[in-house]
């Protein structure tokens, strides 16, 4: 392996794990504000849908972004006042979403398939593919990626270090006692389940604009579970989360190159891998059972009212 | 995960506009899909046939599709609705469609059914497919001629037959013009997953692999190369828009003519249950236009390739032939019978990977 | 406009709000049909209506039911008592293969070979689920993501045997087990239809799970320990044997569900046994607000709605795309309708939180 190779190799990584980083982070935040939403795939789809269409119809990948943030938003914004303002329960709601959102992109994404554009990291370095082989992986870690890289430091300082990150994670710890204290409980969770949904809608645009630029009804394939699943892997930690979602794309990666090298795996079980991965994870940080309990909101899932 | 369940809109819309009782006389025809219609791939292209049928037929067929029907058991009400409500010839257009379409079949000896890449037949059920494993060799003498590092990249979804033949006998053709090829095989797992797809591309390029091909159904190969500046090999359907610079062809399945021949039969009472693989000879195997990176040269080689394999002279799988372990599996001299190729399970000698 | 806590549930709202919730989702989906250019009464009879049409209709609802039913079930009471499984694909999927595998094994060896492959399957779900139950009770790791995680092991663990150790000898290396012989397969209830025996062992599951809920002291417990984990454990109850009670026999009644599908209409395995039946039963118990009669209705209604979608492609060539939307807006508008049962909406001047 030369240098160049494990530049590509990493690269590749990184770019496979960036969707589900910043979907996941944005779920994080959510289940943080004590609001669990299963609809994260459903609100990828919309957002890689709606982003592609806004690219191709203003001819702006800047514009297309935006739309694909208004789009998840406001797909969590009727989550929102389902599970919020109407205390439906989220997990139904949730599925509910996502089975609403694959529906809603493939019936009004249809005109936008077939239509291939440049990817963001073309559209911010025109001469990427001219460029040196190692200047142009370098290249590959486009704006979104940077974004993600970043996001969890924000995202961590945020909750840990801000009067109105610890207000949220109050609000996810109990409901009532931070109703007690004055803070307006369902706005609270209201705008971190729309965080949520226009960071969703953002990891779903990602895949649509950056890393495999179009638009195919169905193309977030099952991300969105995975994000969820790295929100707990992560014991609701950003750079916790980050990192699983490093290591997933590194074990898919790793195990192509595996292949790729003749190393004889059950293409089937080599899958498996990083879904057993998570779960060993997630057994060894569970017994520090004190350590968890810290982190997971109390009050996941569960709804409130002022009222009540 | 939750819902696949999901399609596109189809060019059908025309069809609702002719009352159901104005065109008693036509044949009705329904095809059924295992995946969305798409603009890429394997059902897209069982679509264009759909479609030539209607623009070659006019008013005397009447056709329809359902998309994404699960291969479980779903497939066979699908299939049984189909046939109850008045069509005359279903096409099943998967694997996994065979015992539902047989047992279907079964209950309604006065239609015809067809089923795509089985091999359980009976008095109205025909099965068909294609020998894509020809186009596959002209591919690889393409990619062996256009590739430097003589290091190719394969992006396949599962180790059945039918992608195994791909696999070597692309890789026979690439070594048929450089000895020292080899095909790295990777495998997804997964029909469709632009994601992992787009993955297995960018690992392959990155050890070295400078022309790049696939067994699945998106066009995320296509894009990966374009953006890595090194050469594709699209497969199902003509992907060049994906690839403008760097896609330098594509494998394509045209059934077109097939399903206007089956369905002409239909009408002239000729129709017979048989098995038909037909190739490049029937048309069935074709390759997409040449990318403007190709050399007039290579054009003519590997045309002239396509050329020999319709004619007959030139055999994919001729001996001598041997596996990844050095040993001969056809010797020199003879040609693999059809019913070995059609149950592969091996790597010819130059495949990096497993299955 | 704010809600108001009802003292108890209103039983008017309860019959009254899903009726609402469907006739709202029937206008939003006429709404769409007109804008895709149909007829939409002629599109709404054929999603509700034409699948029942005739014999064959019914006997496809409750094929479709039925796995339904079992992994909503096995899920609700799991719920109740605060056990999230939410895997019951994966489990579907071991108890398919843990019934194939006997299935094979046995061949055509006698009347008892079904018997011992309906029990296999329930075998192999329960220790699918009961490895979630273990890793939780033993290592802390929540159920939530283990039996998700564990769904997809499951789902390419079947891959993998169908394209090895199961694969058929004669089948031409398909991805495909051999055909399971007669006796170890489910005959259907009556000539011409496909739904099987399976359908009332799904049926037996309501009666038993109102009865396990709401008469027994298990079940007393189970929802003690769901609302009240502090006071179960004063109570002396075990959250432990809550946890693997559930998972056990929620991954139970998935499996009973997989295997009566490989030994009921598919009759082998392959590697797609199910459209994600685990998933949706999660759905299904919602909308049945966890209680095994709701459960029934909602099973029903979900199969109802596969069903007409179909004939909406096949009669209407409407875009399967148009089904999975209108099936979201009527699950969002009766979870939403639901809260009216609990809670009275009082239009006055807001001072509360809003």
């Amino acid at each position: 392996m030369d240098e160049v190779m494990i530049v590509a190799l990493l690269v590749a990584t990184l770019r496979a794990a960036a969707p589900l980083i910043l979907a996941g982070l944005g779920e994080l935040v959510c289940e943080r504000a004590g609001v669990l939403n299963l609809g994260v795939e459903g609100m990828m789809l919309v957002g890689a849908m709606v982003g592609f269409a806004a690219t191709l119809t203003s001819g702006s990948v800047w514009l297309g972004l935006l739309a694909a943030m208004l789009a998840g938003a406001a797909m969590a914004g009727v989550f929102a006042v389902l599970t919020i303002g109407l205390a439906a329960n989220q997990v139904a709601s949730g599925l509910a979403l996502t089975i609403f959102g694959v529906g809603f992109s493939a019936l009004f994404g249809a005109p936008y398939q077939s239509h291939p554009i440049p990817g963001l990291a073309t559209v911010v370095f025109p001469h990427l593919s001219a460029a040196a082989p190692l200047v142009q992986q370098l290249l590959l870690i486009d704006p979104l990626v940077w974004l993600a890289l970043a996001a969890p430091f924000l995202a961590g300082r945020f909750l840990d270090r801000t009067r109105a990150g610890l207000i949220l994670r109050a609000v996810g710890e109990s409901a009532e006692v931070a109703h007690a204290l004055g803070y307006k409980v369902m706005r609270i969770r209201a705008l971190a389940t729309v965080f949520g949904g226009a960071m969703a809608g953002l990891g779903g645009a990602y895949l649509s604009l950056a890393y495999t630029p179009m638009w195919t009804e169905n193309m977030v394939s099952g991300r969105g579970w995975i994000a969820l699943a790295l929100v707990v892997f992560s014991t609701w930690k950003p750079l916790l989360l980050a990192l699983g979602a490093v290591l997933f794309g590194f074990v898919t990666i790793a195990g192509f190159q595996a292949e790729a090298w003749g190393i004889p795996l059950a293409p089937n079980l080599l899958a498996t891998l990083p879904y057993l991965a998570t779960i060993l994870v997630l057994v060894l940080i569970s017994r520090d059972t004190l350590r968890l309990k810290l982190n997971a909101p109390a009050a996941l899932g569960k709804p409130f009212h002022p009222a009540g | 995960m939750l819902s696949r369940r999901t399609l596109m809109l189809a060019p059908a819309a025309g069809l609702i506009a002719v009352p159901a009782k104005a065109v008693t006389a036509a044949l009705r025809v329904a095809f059924v899909y295992v995946s969305p219609v798409g603009d890429a791939g394997w059902t897209f292209q069982h679509e264009l046939g759909r479609r030539a049928l209607d623009a070659a037929m006019g008013a005397a067929v009447r056709t329809s599709f359902v998309e994404n029907v699960e291969e479980g058991a779903d497939a066979e009400r699908v299939i049984r609705k189909l046939a109850a409500d008045g069509n005359d010839l279903i096409f099943t257009t998967s694997f996994g469609y065979m015992n539902p379409t047989l047992k279907v079949a079964g209950s309604f000896p006065g239609k015809k059914f067809e089923h795509a890449t089985g091999y359980k037949r009976s008095v109205n059920l025909a099965t068909y497919s294609a020998r894509f494993y020809e186009g596959r060799y002209a591919a690889g003498v393409l990619a062996g001629r256009m590739s430097k590092s003589g290091i190719f990249g394969y992006v396949a979804a599962f180790p059945i037959p039918e992608v195994l033949q791909g696999i070597n006998a692309f890789t026979l053709g690439a070594r048929s013009v450089n000895p020292k090829a080899t095909t790295k095989v990777v495998w997804t797992s997964s029909w469709f997953d632009p994601g992992k797809e787009r993955a297995a591309a960018d690992t392959l390029i990155a050890g070295g692999a400078d022309v790049v091909t696939h067994h699945t159904d998106s066009t995320a190969v296509a894009q990966a190369a374009e953006e890595k500046g090194v050469f594709s090999i699209a497969y199902n359907s003509d992907q060049s828009k994906y690839g403008p610079k760097t896609c330098l062809s594509a494998i394509t399945h045209d059934w077109s003519a097939y399903y206007i021949r089956r369905v002409k039969a239909v009408l002239d009472g000729s129709w017979k249950s048989i098995d038909t693989w037909g190739g490049v000879k029937e048309g069935m195997t074709k390759l997409a236009p040449f990318n403007a990176a190709v050399p007039e040269a290579v054009r003519k080689e590997v045309a002239g390739v396509m050329a020999a394999i319709g004619a007959g002279t030139r055999k994919p799988f001729a001996g001598p032939l041997a596996d990844q372990d050095g040993k001969i599996k056809v010797p020199a001299g003879q040609a693999m019978a059809d019913k070995d190729i059609a149950e592969m399970k091996w790597f010819v000698d130059g495949v990096q990977g497993k299955i | 406009m704010r809600l108001e806590r009802r003292a108890a549930a209103s039983a008017a709202m309860a019959v009254l709000a899903p009726v609402i919730a469907v006739m709202l989702a029937g206008l939003g989906a006429a709404a769409l049909f007109a804008a895709l250019g149909r007829d939409p009464l002629a599109c709404l009879y054929t999603l509700f209506i034409a699948p029942l049409a005739d014999g064959n209709g019914w006997s496809e609802l409750g094929l479709k039911a039925t796995p339904l039913l079992l992994c909503a079930m096995g899920i609700a009471v799991g719920v109740r008592a605060n056990v999230w499984n939410i895997g019951a694909e994966g489990q579907f999927t071991m108890g398919a293969i843990a019934g194939a595998a006997v299935a094979l094994g046995l061949g055509d060896a006698g009347w008892f070979v079904l018997p011992l492959v309906l029990v296999a399957g329930v075998a192999g779900g329960a220790a699918w689920g009961g490895v979630a139950a273990w890793l939780r009770t033993r290592c802390n790791a929540h159920e939530i993501l283990v039996t998700l995680m564990l769904s997809y092991v499951a789902i390419q663990i079947l891959g993998w045997l169908v394209r090895g150790p199961m694969q058929d000898p004669e089948g031409f290396n398909f991805p495909q087990s051999p055909m399971f012989a007669a006796s170890a397969m489910l005959a259907p209830l009556f000539e011409g239809g496909r739904v099987t025996g399976a359908l009332v062992l799904a049926l037996l599951t309501v009666p038993a799970g109102a009865v396990l809920l709401d008469r027994t002291v298990a079940g007393y417990r189970l929802r003690v320990v769901g609302l009240a984990p502090g006071a179960a454990r004063y109570a002396g109850f075990s959250e432990r044997r809550a946890v693997w009670f559930c998972l056990l026999l929620s991954g139970g009644l998935a499996g009973l569900a997989g295997v009566c599908e490989v030994a009921g209409p598919i009759g082998q395995l392959m590697p797609s046994i199910s459209p994600g039946y685990g998933f949706a039963g999660i759905i299904v118990a919602f909308l049945g607000r966890l209680r095994p009669v709701g459960i029934l209705f909602a099973a029903v209604l979900m199969a109802l709605l596969y069903l007409g979608g179909e004939s909406l492609q096949i009669t209407q060539q409407l875009p399967l795309a148009a089904t999975g939307v209108i099936q979201g807006m009527l699950l969002l508008f009766l979870l939403a309708a639901d809260v009216f049962t609990l809670f009275r909406p009082r239009f006055s001047r807001s001072h509360g939180d809003g």
